[in-house]
């Protein structure tokens, strides 16, 4: 079947999306953008087609209540199967890495270490995937590299292995299985274990085994066509499209916040190192943009940063300032003086919610900023990038928008952050069919 | 990049050499020297004390060009000039603190005076301020009000006529013991218009499709002579007799723009611009325009040293302090921002623009002021879509390729969706464009 491709090629993370014929959304797929934007286009590429088998599996089986059960038994399993095979590959990356001459005293206590974390990190695995289990990352290098770290130290007081030789060799290694894109073949075998280890123990579903396997053998047997691709992001000159086939993701996010709510007007999206500003009209063409430049304040990385400030995961700083009781006052709009800000403000005993939902506002005080300078907030608004998934800078960004321009629709999507890749997505749809 | 040869005309040349006499003239110890700035310069006033015009602004831009500023701006800071001061002053502090070596590689001499002809820009006080303290030589602060209404007045003519009288034609005879002649001035006054005749005809062949001329890159090598040490000389007349021969051979042959690249192979967006350009990375930004097939038909920045296409100025030999004084009034800096705003939607309008672009200037408020504002009005007024990048004059520390050459991009696309969605004009734009 033809499919329209968009590959958002972001500074923190790399999104796709695959449309069909009709302007559907099949797929959508997302990894760590790396330093390297052609393997993170691939990996995000696959990953938005393996969604697309899953959308084309679902609608294959039906609409019966219990294949939602199915599925998401399906894709638990086939996210295991997914994590054991780089694991296999991440083993073996660094058993390789033991043949370095400086570790020719060390190979075979080193060996055994690894072996160790690596026979345990496999018994917890089913652990991760099981239902209901709450994982702070979805990528394997976070999910790996925590269970590496934690068991290697342990391993290593064990056994007496020196422990910066063990992260040493993992470091090296994860960016050798990073550089990996999985073939059709190995995702079609993955999905046809998957379905198998959830019919293990799997309950209250009416389609039977045998009618799973061979509907999931059809799907995959469908060719999903790369009929056109859409690069957009900080990383699109380095993927090998032609320059048709590039399109800034200022017109993206323009487009695809247009696709998602067709009555947008305004769109901010913050991404990683960039926060944009854009109107659009009726048919989702962007009429005026502006950007932040040479300081990526108020934008996702300095969340990241304030987090490592506070030696806590960035996933909490949200739900972490939405336990204020009032918002402390911070005055800088620089990354590191915020940090100092909020170090001074800790040691005057102000309780930390307090100050998160403090920075949380002086984030979106910088994004305000920026939206004005584009035109201000027309009705009606949608928030886009990887920071609208935080509920204290969208709480925050409501009561600005609130105090600045009245009431507003405020539209934000579970799926925002792949609005870049669905407007180069729908570039793609047009570059045919228009 | 920025190592391949650049493609030079013979009016290029020629004008090289023309700096390159002229900086031998100001390093040579055998005349009387002014330091003086680009906007409403007198040019034609300090000839006829045979003063050379040294301009501290074209040292700054020539360093940049040569990729020295940036030492000599951190050499300024060490002393402790802050970060957020123009870079042009900054860059002529630290050159000075470097040796005040000219382009040329001669040691500048400490000039004889220094004339301030423009008040519109703060910072140009400032800035004298330094020097005066710096070589202690006779300073002139010729205040020239600023047109707030629109129109400079007739009391603010003769304002700036009394001082030329009264402060700086006795100044400049007294540091040159030269006996001011007026029908000396009025020769050099005629000469000028002659030459500024070829520079309107010259910035008004953009009009055409595809434009010859690019009219903000292009136009910083066309405007030079006019802007500086030459206005109101027969070499300016020559350049631009010349230049205006090498047009209409382009225009005969349907060139596209020249870049410093060659002739661009094809138009594709036409823009008028506002905002000085960068200079340190002068090349690359011109490129970024010339490889998506962009020329600039019109720009603010071609303006700055004074306005002949607006309202008809040009210098006149039979009133010729009234002429000078209209001159420093009107420059484009000068102007307020309704008048901005009506010059640059004329040129959309009458250069068939695509869009109008502002470059703002991090260390330049007398053209950052009222961008944004600027930019709002002008979509209103033709319709026509605005975008916004920014950079410095001098400091190549803010000069960001990739933010920059993402919004351009993004702004061309912008064009290229408003075109392909049936034109620019949306909702109640531009009902009389």
């Amino acid at each position: 079947m033809r499919t329209f491709i968009g590959i958002d090629l972001g500074s923190t993370t790399t999104k796709a999306l695959v449309l069909d014929e009709n302007q559907k959304i099949l797929g959508r797929g997302i990894t760590n953008s790396r330093s390297n934007y052609d393997v993170a286009a691939s990996v995000s590429k696959q990953e938005a087609k393996i969604g697309a088998r899953f959308t084309l599996f679902h609608q294959a089986l039906g609409d019966d209540g219990s294949v939602d059960v199915l599925l998401a038994n399906l894709e638990r399993n086939f996210r295991l199967e997914q994590f054991l095979a780089e694991l296999v590959q991440l083993e073996t990356s660094c058993d390789m890495y033991l043949d370095h001459p400086r570790f020719a005293d060390t190979k075979n206590a080193l060996r055994e270490a690894l072996a160790a974390v690596f026979r345990q990190i496999e018994l917890e695995a089913p652990a991760i995937y099981a239902p209901g289990a709450n994982r702070k990352s979805d990528f394997f290098r976070d999910i790996a590299g925590s269970r590496f770290m934690s068991l290697s130290e342990k391993v290593s007081k064990e056994s007496g292995v020196s422990f910066d030789a063990l992260l040493n060799i993992y470091d090296k290694s994860i960016l050798d299985i990073e550089a990996m894109v999985s073939t059709d073949e190995m995702v079609a075998k993955q999905l046809l274990n998957g379905l198998s280890r959830a019919y293990r123990d799997m309950g209250g579903v009416n389609v039977s085994e045998a009618e799973a396997m061979v509907t999931l053998q059809k799907v995959l047997a469908l060719e999903l066509e790369e009929t056109y691709v859409v690069g957009t992001g900080y990383g699109r000159v380095r993927l090998p499209f032609p320059k048709e086939h590039i399109r800034s993701e200022i017109l993206c996010h323009g487009l695809g916040a247009h696709m998602m709510f067709p009555g947008t007007r305004t769109v901010l999206d913050i991404g990683g190192q960039d926060t944009k500003g854009i109107q659009v009209d009726e048919h989702g063409i962007v009429t005026n943009f502006q950007m932040n430049d040479r300081c990526a304040a108020g934008c996702g990385r300095y969340l990241g940063y304030i987090a490592d400030e506070m030696k806590i995961g960035l996933h909490e700083l949200g739900p972490i300032a939405m336990t204020a009781t009032k918002t402390t006052r911070i005055n800088s709009t620089c990354t590191v003086f915020a940090g100092a800000e909020l170090r001074d403000r800790l040691s005057l005993g102000e309780k930390r919610p307090d100050i998160l939902a403090g920075l949380h506002r002086a984030i979106m005080l910088r994004a305000m900023s920026i939206i004005a300078r584009s035109g201000g907030v027309t009705d009606q608004f949608t928030f886009t990038g990887g920071v609208a998934k935080n509920e204290a800078a969208v709480k925050e960004l409501r009561q600005l928008i609130k105090e600045n321009y009245g009431e507003k629709t405020i539209n934000i999507s579970a799926e925002s952050i792949y609005t870049g890749a669905l407007g180069g997505a729908s570039f793609a749809h047009r570059s045919v069919n228009n | 990049m920025s190592g391949a040869e650049v493609t030079k005309s013979n009016s290029q040349l020629i004008q090289k050499a023309m700096i390159s006499r002229n900086y031998d003239r100001i390093t040579s110890g055998e005349c009387k020297v002014s330091s003086t700035f680009v906007p409403g310069n007198l040019n034609e006033l300090l000839m006829c004390f045979d003063i050379a015009n040294n301009l501290p602004e074209i040292n700054a831009i020539q360093n940049a060009m040569r990729k020295k500023s940036g030492d000599m701006i951190q050499e300024a800071e060490r002393s402790g000039h802050s970060e957020d001061v123009c870079t042009y002053v900054k860059a002529d502090i630290g050159m000075m603190a470097k040796g005040n070596i000219a382009p040329n590689g001669k040691p500048f001499r400490d000039p004889d005076m220094l004339l301030l002809s423009y008040s519109g820009c703060f910072t140009f006080m400032k800035w004298f301020e330094l020097l005066r303290e710096q070589y202690k030589c006779p300073t002139v602060m010729l205040h020239v009000p600023y047109a707030a209404d629109g129109q400079p007045t007739q009391n603010m003519r003769d304002y700036i006529v009394k001082q030329l009288k009264d402060e700086v034609i006795p100044t400049m005879e007294k540091v040159s013991g030269i006996k001011f002649d007026i029908d000396r001035l009025r020769e050099y006054l005629r000469k000028s218009a002659q030459a500024e005749n070829n520079l309107v005809w010259m910035l008004e062949q953009s009009k055409r499709r595809p434009s010859p001329i690019d009219c903000y890159f292009g136009g910083v090598y066309y405007m030079g002579p006019i802007f500086t040490a030459f206005r109101g000389t027969d070499e300016a007349i020559q350049y631009y007799d010349l230049l205006r021969l090498e047009i209409e051979e382009r225009i005969a042959k349907g060139l596209c723009a020249q870049t410093l690249d060659g002739d661009m192979p094809e138009e594709k967006y036409r823009l008028v611009v506002e905002g000085p350009p960068n200079w340190t990375s002068f090349r690359e930004f011109w490129q970024m325009f010339a490889e998506a097939g962009a020329v600039v038909v019109a720009s603010s920045y071609t303006k700055v040293g004074g306005v002949y296409d607006y309202d008809g100025f040009r210098h006149d030999p039979d009133h010729p302090l009234e002429s000078l004084a209209d001159y420093c009034l009107g420059v484009y800096t000068n102007r307020n921002l309704p008048t901005r705003v009506d010059m640059l939607a004329r040129n959309l309008k009458e250069y068939d623009a695509d869009g109008l672009l502002i470059n703002s200037i991090k260390s330049c408020n007398s053209f950052s002021a009222g961008q944004l504002v600027m930019l709002r009005e002008i979509e209103k007024l033709t319709g026509k879509p605005g975008a916004f990048i920014e950079t410095d004059l001098v400091d190549p520390r803010y000069f960001s390729a990739a933010n920059v050459k993402n919004r351009l991009e993004s702004y061309f696309q912008m064009i290229d969706q408003k075109r392909r969605a049936g034109g620019f004009i949306t909702g109640n734009a531009a009902a009389s464009a």
